[in-house]
């Protein structure tokens, strides 16, 4: 069963290489996020605008995994919560499966860096937060332990957020993003404070969870390793104003190894988009 | 030379393997022996080192177990100034010798306590270590007695012995705890909880409302601040009767800290934990029985306690000014009349009261709070 899971995770992969556009065709299509030219401006207290996006235009796919990439200010987290529907855009409209994204919505979840679980409930009641909410508890009382145990935490059921590490505080808010099987995951910078191998752990986990959940990711992350190792496509941004400057289709099978040298020139062409290369010499063939 | 050397080495032997069993000296003893027996002079001298210890210890036990029960001597010590000194005859003496009952009573209680639950440590070390300040206790009564029914050094009227003190909390019992405290528990708890309530409607209100905060918060913030007895000549007009005019005025004492700490509660709660909620689908109403209020609770626990404590001043003041009953009553109205044996233990009668309410208080809110960092004490 796994193997099958990882052979058909490698075959969409492949076709991923080549044809453009369709990716898990056979799959149900939910989970497209169409972005039109939004802008989102706020005003600060003392009266000053920023413009945190400017005119950005992204769509996304189906089961599709996108990272967000760049220097800090550019408006990642804006549009993720533009996404999510904590704000409201300025101007521009975005959509997911077609309709217009007003307001949060179960259907699309959100891990933030912290994982700001509730520090009142246990786990168990942590992850079963959504369920309730949505007055599905009744029915999906099973999910819960279910879940728990997709993120190795099913014996810390009965204990309170303050006893857990970072990291597993950080699978447990996952478990709860993911009870309510949304359509689309939203996570801002999920693992930025993490170690590195707690890190890379995560991340293996959380391709597992989308090949088997298909589920559309959209990720913040700061680690360039990360944004290859994981998505489809790497969105590049620039900060004033926070705008999309490039997109970069990651052509490389799955399960990815990360010191393949194909890896290290992507690496480095990000690197040089976002001004951090230090001093690279151009690589003689396109990627 | 060289048996002199070997006798120090089985000395050496000896010692850690005694200390070792300290639980069963005798078999210490024995194992010590069977291991010594080598040569004759080494064995006597391990024998009389071994003697000197035993002895040593068995002195050391018995500071020990006087160290251990203070509280006991210090009973001790009260039984024997009450029973063989003369009292000065200054002072009228109760029907029955009360504090020698009490002592008695406490003599047996303090000695079988650390018996019967010699098998829960825990408990046994709280206990134990509660000592100094129970022994301190009987001293202090001790030295009362010495003052007022001995020596009589404190003027009787007002300083009246320990035996008066409980010959009242005996004679009077039914009067004092039936019809007062239970008339003041009635005012209280009725008090208690509508304040308690309003608070929380209010607080949570000007918590999750905007309109609720723009015309409740300045209310509040004019109203709240003085003092509920200040509106006595008011509040006496304007009820029916006294007794509701003292309800209200305890519900105004707990309403103000409840309501503030509520709102201020309800407002400092991270927005993240909205959002986060938000996106898990929890709609408003769900969010504020389940998102804030629970993340308010610390908070609210706070403004409940303030409140409970200005309830028990408020009531007070106002037993002492309008009802015609309760324990507060009962101290003006003995006062008045000089009996201050009786004042004394109405005020035994309300540390006690107030002391198990706010402990009890405490328990409930640790039940509640368990979540909380650092707050897993019982
Ligand atoms: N609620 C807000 N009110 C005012 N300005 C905001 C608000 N949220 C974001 N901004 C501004 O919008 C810009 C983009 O912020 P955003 O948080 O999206 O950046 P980011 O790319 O996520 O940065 P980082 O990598 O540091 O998290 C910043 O200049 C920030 O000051
Ligand atoms: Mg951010």
């Amino acid at each position: 069963m796994v193997e099958a899971l990882n052979i058909s995770e490698k075959l969409s992969s492949d076709t991923l290489a080549h044809g453009p556009k369709i990716y898990e065709k056979d799959l149900e299509t939910k989970g497209v996020i169409t972005i039109e030219a939004v802008s989102k401006v706020f005003s600060h207290p003392d009266g000053s605008l920023v413009q945190a996006l400017k005119e950005v235009e992204l769509n996304i796919e189906s089961g599709e995994f996108i990272t967000l990439i760049g220097p800090s200010g550019c408006g990642k987290s804006t549009l993720l919560r533009l996404i999510a529907g904590l704000e409201t855009a300025t101007s521009g409209s975005l959509c997911l499966d077609g309709k217009p994204i007003v307001g949060p919505d179960a259907e699309r979840g959100l891990v933030f860096q912290n994982p700001y679980l509730f520090p009142w409930l246990n786990i168990h009641n942590n992850v079963a937060f959504g369920l309730k909410a949505r007055r599905v508890f009744g029915k999906e009382k099973d999910e819960v332990s279910k879940y728990l145990e997709l993120v190795g935490l099913l014996k810390f059921g009965k204990v309170y957020p303050h006893h857990l590490s970072g990291g597993m505080a950080q699978r447990a808010s996952l478990a709860r993003a993911l009870i309510n099987k949304p359509t689309v995951l939203l996570l801002d910078e999920p693992l930025g404070a993490l170690d590195a191998f707690t890190r890379m752990n995560m991340q293996d986990e959380i391709l597992r969870i989308r090949s088997e959940k298909h589920i559309t990711m959209v990720m913040v992350t700061h680690d360039v390793d990360e944004a290859i190792y994981l998505s489809h496509r790497i969105v590049v941004m620039t900060p004033t104003p926070g705008k999309v400057e490039r997109i970069l289709k990651v052509p490389f099978p799955r399960p990815r190894s990360r010191n393949t040298p194909d890896f290290l020139l992507l690496r480095g062409k990000i690197l040089e988009i976002l001004h951090f290369a230090g001093h690279l010499e151009e690589p003689p063939y396109q990627i | 030379m060289r048996t002199a050397e070997k006798a120090i080495d089985e000395v050496q032997l000896c010692t850690p393997c005694e200390a070792a069993s300290s639980k069963a000296p005798k078999e210490a003893t024995t194992t010590c022996e069977a291991t010594c027996e080598l040569e004759e002079k080494t064995l006597e001298t391990s024998e009389t080192s071994l003697v000197a210890k035993a002895e040593s210890k068995s002195r050391v036990n018995l500071v020990g177990l006087l160290n251990s029960n203070r509280t006991v001597i210090s009973i001790l010590l009260a039984l024997v100034v009450e029973l063989d000194f003369a009292a000065s005859g200054k002072q009228p003496p109760a029907d029955r010798p009360y504090f020698v009952y009490f002592l008695l009573i406490s003599l047996v209680f303090f000695t079988l306590f650390p018996l019967l639950f010699s098998s829960r440590k825990s408990i046994l070390e709280k206990f134990r270590e509660k000592d100094n300040f129970y022994a301190a206790s009987f001293l202090f009564l001790n030295v009362l007695n010495l003052l007022t029914g001995k020596f009589t050094v404190l003027p009787p009227i007002f300083f009246p012995t320990p035996d008066r003190i409980l010959a009242v909390l005996v004679e009077d019992f039914h009067y004092l705890i039936i019809v007062c405290l239970g008339s003041s528990a009635k005012l209280l708890f009725s008090g208690f909880f509508a304040g308690a309530l309003a608070g929380l409607v209010t607080g949570i209100a000007i918590g999750f409302s905007k309109t609720a905060s723009y015309w409740l918060n300045p209310a509040i913030k004019i109203l709240g601040p003085i003092p509920p007895t200040a509106w006595i000549p008011i509040v006496l007009v304007a009820f029916p009767t006294t007794w509701t005019a003292a309800v209200f005025l305890v519900a105004l004492s707990v309403w103000f800290p409840t309501s503030v700490m509520t709102s201020s509660g309800i407002l400092n709660v991270q927005n993240a934990y909205f959002e986060v909620s938000s996106t898990l689908g929890a709609k408003r109403l769900y969010q504020i029985f389940w998102v804030g209020i629970p993340a308010a609770m610390p908070l609210i626990f706070t403004g409940l306690f303030s409140g409970a404590c200005a309830s028990f001043l408020t009531l007070m003041t106002a037993e002492m000014v309008g009802v015609k009953n309760g324990i507060g009553w009962y101290i003006h109205w003995q006062r008045q009349m000089l009996s201050y044996a009786n004042v004394y233990a109405g005020l035994i009668v309300i540390a006690v009261t107030f002391y198990s309410l706010i402990t009890l208080f405490f328990k409930f809110r640790d039940r509640i709070l368990v979540w909380q960092k650092g707050m897993i004490k019982w």
